[in-house]
């Protein structure tokens, strides 16, 4: 029989207590402060579980309200069940395509959520700003789950988690993000993340996908990789190219040049991809399936980084989070 | 006559002004007296002889301002700003005469839309307002408007202003056949293939943000452009709403060359920088967008070297529900008339960026002479065209203040230092606060 107890993280990682209502609309939101302190609640999440029992009481009465105007599986799902571990009522909105086009609607689709008093509002929206003018419109503190090309804090924030766990720091960390950066509100949040906590990126790629202005060292050459302590590996957006636009001329040409493939890793390097991969194009099948891939501890980091989130945005007081003691 | 509205015949003394007009050179304390809306006398100790007397008390009395590029909306989207309301936010921004872009739902192509504008502009116009007209039928890079007609039934320039004219060849062909009217070809410059699904400067900020691009160079490509095509024809153009640094160093380059080449700036690309799109708030997005600082200094130098020699408002009322959406699906445009001097003074005349009197020719005589049209002037025997400005005021932007329908301005909210307390147009009180 496991032994419970309250584990206190550190009065240091507590959430600003002003009472203001606050919302995770972009990593440019965070500070190193609020980083390490979503980590470790995280951390504290992720060993809770490990009991049979996974779920807590501590979001009990709370409503979580999920809305989703571009298909997801992985992130939506993954909020689901962050909310429900915590014992909060989920609500989920799936919008149809035409009602994004009619930007009214979505103020109205705030308004009319807000009628039932969600304490956090999940939104995802092929639009930038969207999070921020729901935020505006509406009493609930926000997560942006994804808002076109701009921001996906909460898998920068996982990223960061994932990292963290398989190699012990983040400080230092050499990151190599390739491929499609110009249309990846993953990389420009990661980015971001990354230079909050001290780790060197480089982003790899064609030259018209990599944008400059990033802060982050930029080379067209793959075998760049190579002094690298986690190849992060993005999906070719191929939804997100204008026709015609010619960012790269053909997709056989990208697979070519910058496919990360065995040969191109040497073996104590991590392989990192958000998902979902296209397999063949911009990571080879023997990468995603090998044992140096992140991608399942990924999407567990999600779990938990998302319930971290849901936490913090709803509490003020000290961090107590219980957990089973961890034996000497 | 180009410009139509109410005039008026008023009989006025205005005492204990501070009379600042750059162009006759006159900044003293006096009073001013208005016979049936002439200037008839300046001095001191004007004795009223009856008539209203309005009192100064060392208040700034300019040239009433000139604003060569304002969307008024009308035909088609009088929700979103009419003549009427068009001009009176106009007049109480301190405006004597503004010209309407022809961008309208029906554009305003032919002689019967811009008769029937005139005809309405008459009845309804606080201040005397210009309408300009397309270069291209329905502004779609196609066919030439009938520019001699047009002109003739009063057209105050041509532009197929919200988007360049379509090719060099129909450009050329414009300036070549313009040359029939004595009204000039006023050129919004963009390279569409540079900027098609940009939705701010492309930068820094831009690749931050993952919003679209819109390079400086989609701008100051189409300027290259203009003023060749100017060079060649011996044709002069107007460049409106200049961004770019690259762009006002073409225009200076082509205006040492000899090209008749004449520019404007808007006031928030002389106030605000790309850094202001970081919110994400609609009222920070126009075409052409908000660039960088240094690209802000370029329009400052080019203002005091007289390289632009304008400044206009590029006023682009817009509803509520078209700005109330997420960044990328919100039109381009904001509203300025209202705003235009006061932001201006607060953010580069008072901290000694910009001197007041060179602010006050780019607002009033720049325009006026690029446009051919009357010298608002404080002189004896000019038609009373006059602002009267409290410097020492402060006010807050606030949506319920405006005249304009629309309230999508990139100043809401902020708290301005000076304010328009009086707008004479045409011998006519068009405005008191």
């Amino acid at each position: 029989m496991t032994e419970r107890s309250l584990h206190v993280v550190s009065g240091d990682l507590r959430p600003p207590s002003d009472g203001e209502r606050r919302h995770l609309l972009s990593v440019a939101d965070l500070d190193r402060d609020d980083i390490d302190r979503l980590l470790a609640t995280a951390h504290s999440f992720a060993l809770s579980q490990e009991r049979d029992t996974k779920k807590l009481p501590t979001l009990r009465g709370r409503l979580v309200a999920n809305v989703f105007f571009e298909s997801s599986t992985r992130t939506s799902t993954s909020f689901e069940l962050a909310a429900k571990r915590l014992s909060a009522d989920t609500l989920s909105m799936k919008a149809s395509g035409s009602s994004v086009d009619k930007g009214e609607s979505l103020r109205d689709t705030a308004l009319t959520l807000s009628a039932y008093e969600p304490d956090v509002i999940v939104i995802r929206h092929p639009q930038i700003g969207a999070p921020q003018l729901v935020a505006q419109a509406t009493h609930a503190h926000v997560v942006n789950a994804g808002d076109g090309k701009h921001q996906h804090p909460t898998q920068a924030l996982l990223d960061l988690y994932t990292i963290s766990e398989s190699l012990g720091r983040l400080d230092g960390v050499h990151v190599a993000i390739v491929g499609d950066v110009l249309h990846s509100r993953v990389a420009r949040s990661l980015v971001q993340a990354l230079r909050l906590v001290g780790a060197h990126v480089t982003l790899v790629g064609p030259p018209p996908l990599l944008p400059e202005g990033l802060g982050v060292e930029r080379s067209f050459d793959i075998r760049d990789i190579a002094n690298a302590d986690i190849v992060y590996v993005l999906r070719m957006q191929r939804e997100r190219m204008e026709e015609g636009a010619n960012y790269v001329p053909s997709l056989r040409e990208y697979t070519a040049r910058w496919g990360v493939t065995l040969d191109r890793l040497s073996p104590n390097q991590r392989v990192m991809h958000p998902g979902p991969m296209n397999r063949g194009v911009e990571i080879d099948p023997r990468v995603a399936d090998s044992p140096q891939a992140l991608v399942v501890d990924q999407v567990k980091a999600g779990l938990v980084v998302r319930m971290a989130v849901l936490y913090d945005l709803l509490t003020t007081g000290p961090v107590l989070v219980e957990t089973t003691a961890e034996v000497a | 006559m180009i410009l139509v509205g109410k005039s008026g015949a008023d009989d006025l003394v205005i005492r204990g002004a501070r009379v600042l007009d750059p162009t006759e050179g006159v900044d003293l304390v006096c009073d001013v007296r208005i016979v049936a809306g002439v200037i008839t006398e300046i001095g001191t100790s004007l004795d009223p002889n009856g008539v209203r007397v309005i009192e100064a008390d060392g208040n700034l009395l300019v040239p009433a301002f000139v604003d060569p590029h304002v969307h008024l909306r009308t035909p088609g989207r009088e929700d979103e700003e009419t003549i009427a309301s068009g001009t009176a936010a106009a007049a109480a921004g301190g405006y004597c005469a503004i010209l309407a872009m022809p961008n309208t739902e029906p554009v305003v192509d032919n002689t019967d839309v811009l008769r029937g504008l005139r005809a309405q502009a008459a009845e309804e116009a606080e201040i005397p307002v210009g309408f300009t007209a397309a270069i291209t039928v329905g502004q779609l890079g196609q066919q030439l408007t009938e520019m001699g007609e047009l002109a003739e039934a009063g057209a105050a320039a041509f532009t197929d202003d919200g988007r360049p004219v379509a090719t060099a060849g129909l450009m050329r062909r414009a300036l070549e056949y313009n040359a029939i009217t004595d009204r000039l070809l006023t050129l919004h410059c963009e390279e569409p293939s540079l900027t098609k699904g940009g939705h701010m400067h492309m930068g820094a900020v831009s690749a931050e943000l993952g919003l679209g691009g819109w390079p400086s160079l989609g701008e100051s490509l189409g300027v290259a452009r203009e003023l060749s095509l100017a060079g060649d024809t011996g044709q002069p153009v107007h460049l409106m709403h200049l961004s770019a640094r690259e762009s006002v160093d073409h225009l200076r380059a082509a205006q040492a060359a000899g090209v008749a080449a004449t520019g404007e700036a808007s006031p928030h690309h002389l106030v605000l920088t790309d850094e202001a799109v970081r919110s994400l708030d609609t009222n920070f997005k126009m075409n052409p967008p908000l660039r960088t600082e240094d690209d802000r200094q370029a329009l400052i130098e080019a203002l005091l070297d007289g390289t632009i020699g304008v400044i206009a408002t590029d006023h682009a009322p817009h509803s509520r529900e078209e700005k109330d959406v997420p960044f990328e699906a919100a039109p381009f445009g904001v509203t300025g008339l209202e705003t235009a001097f006061s932001s201006l003074y607060t953010y580069l005349i008072e901290p000694g960026v910009l001197p007041l009197g060179l602010v006050i020719e780019r607002m009033t005589a720049g325009p006026a002479r690029t446009f051919g049209l009357d010298i608002p002037r404080i002189a004896v025997g000019a038609p009373a065209n006059l602002t009267l400005i409290n410097l020492a005021a402060t006010w807050r932007v606030t949506e319920e203040r405006f005249k304009s329908l629309s309230a999508n301005s990139w100043l809401l909210g902020e708290r301005l230092h000076s304010k328009v307390v009086l707008t004479i147009a045409a011998g006519r009180v068009a405005y008191e606060a």
